[in-house]
């Protein structure tokens, strides 16, 4: 499956990786729908993290279309909660 | 995947949907998602231009502030050694106030230069990208009817358009973040225009009023010890010459009114 971190790259990740994936992300769903701040950095930084460390990146000349697109890796608490929700990052 | 990811996915594929859906036939298609391509290239060079003019201007009012700060300072000494503290006081508190504006410029010039980077990084990524569908783009009206056509050109269409979109979305963040930094370069730009890092010397009675603001502003105790300090140094533990300099709480503003 093929992962966009936004702002970055494109990474080829093995379907096998997609359970801990979920797992990461739900982690990070949590942390913002608790309405704290505290462990977002650390939770969001992690899936990133994954991204990054299994993945393969995805040469700058093809035109793979992505499985999944992740938020920038500088993503803040207030945007995961806010922003995301509607369409207000990304232009027309 | 549900939650930010699927959200993300989501409005991207979305905003991909809409380029293609303008389209009808092939060769539309083709000649429309290329030109948008284009012209969402010539957009990210606009906006990497924006952000070296934005930094280019702070790091302008950084040099002006640095100046600031140094002849505060000498005027501060100066006045010290001349036993006049409340001259003394006064400059300390403008070069205060300096500092603390020249920190937060650093931050933001920081801030941008970053932002620089990441854009650059994109408009190479997209333009990577473009030129790939254009080769892409050859290949198929070559060799594809126009129904398989069709479908190679939606499947590298939405391969560029999700790499657009993500551009875009890079984009809004900076000139928002450029945005910020803009109306806080106005700020000092205010604070200059009013005179506060201006030649103390040059002041008359009628600028009680950045006085009290740069009080407000300025953190006394930083300037008690600064002041204290300097005093040691120079060694003029004098009493202030009595009337030479005007008080500021002998002389409000009379008559003026804010």
């Amino acid at each position: 499956m093929i992962v966009r971190i936004s702002g970055e790259d494109q990474y080829e990740l093995a379907d096998a990786d997609a359970a801990r994936l979920n797992e990461l992300e739900n982690a990070v769903v949590a942390v913002v729908d608790s309405g704290g701040e505290d462990g977002f950095d650390e939770a969001y930084g992690a899936l990133i993290e994954f991204v990054r460390s299994q993945g393969k990146p995805i040469a700058e000349d093809e035109l793979e279309a992505s499985d999944h697109i992740l938020p920038p890796p500088d993503l803040t608490f207030a945007e995961a909660g806010a922003e995301f929700t509607g369409e207000g990052l990304i232009p027309d | 995947m549900a939650g930010l990811t699927g959200r993300m996915s989501t409005v991207v594929k979305a905003k991909v949907s809409k380029l293609l859906d303008r389209a009808e036939d092939p060769a539309e298609t083709l000649d429309y998602s290329y030109q948008k391509q284009v012209e969402q290239l010539q957009n990210v060079k606009k906006g990497i231009a924006d952000v070296v003019t934005a930094k280019k201007r702070l790091q302008m009012q950084e040099s002006s502030l640095q100046q600031s700060v140094v002849k505060l300072d000498t005027q501060a000494r100066q006045a010290v050694a001349a036993g006049q503290e409340d001259l003394a006081r006064a400059a300390l508190e403008r070069k205060n106030v300096a500092q603390t504006e020249l920190q937060s410029l650093d931050t933001q010039v920081t801030e941008l230069e970053d932002q620089q980077q990441k854009l650059t990084d994109s408009e190479q990524k997209l333009r990577a990208k473009i030129e790939a569908f254009r080769t892409k783009k050859e290949v198929i009206k070559a060799q594809y009817s126009a129904a398989e056509a069709q479908v190679r050109i939606s499947e590298a269409a939405t391969g560029v358009g999700e790499q657009m979109a993500d551009v875009g979305l890079a984009m809004q963040r900076a000139v928002d973040k450029t945005e910020n930094m803009r109306a806080r370069a106005d700020a000092v730009q205010e604070l200059e225009a009013a005179g506060t890092f201006d030649d103390l010397t040059a002041l008359g009675p009628g600028e009680d009023d950045i006085d009290k603001q740069l009080k407000q502003l300025s953190s006394q105790p930083a300037v008690d010890d600064e002041l204290a300090k300097m005093k040691g140094e120079i060694g003029a533990g004098g009493a202030p010459a009595a009337g030479q300099i005007p008080s500021q709480s002998q002389t409000p503003a009379e008559g003026k009114q804010t």
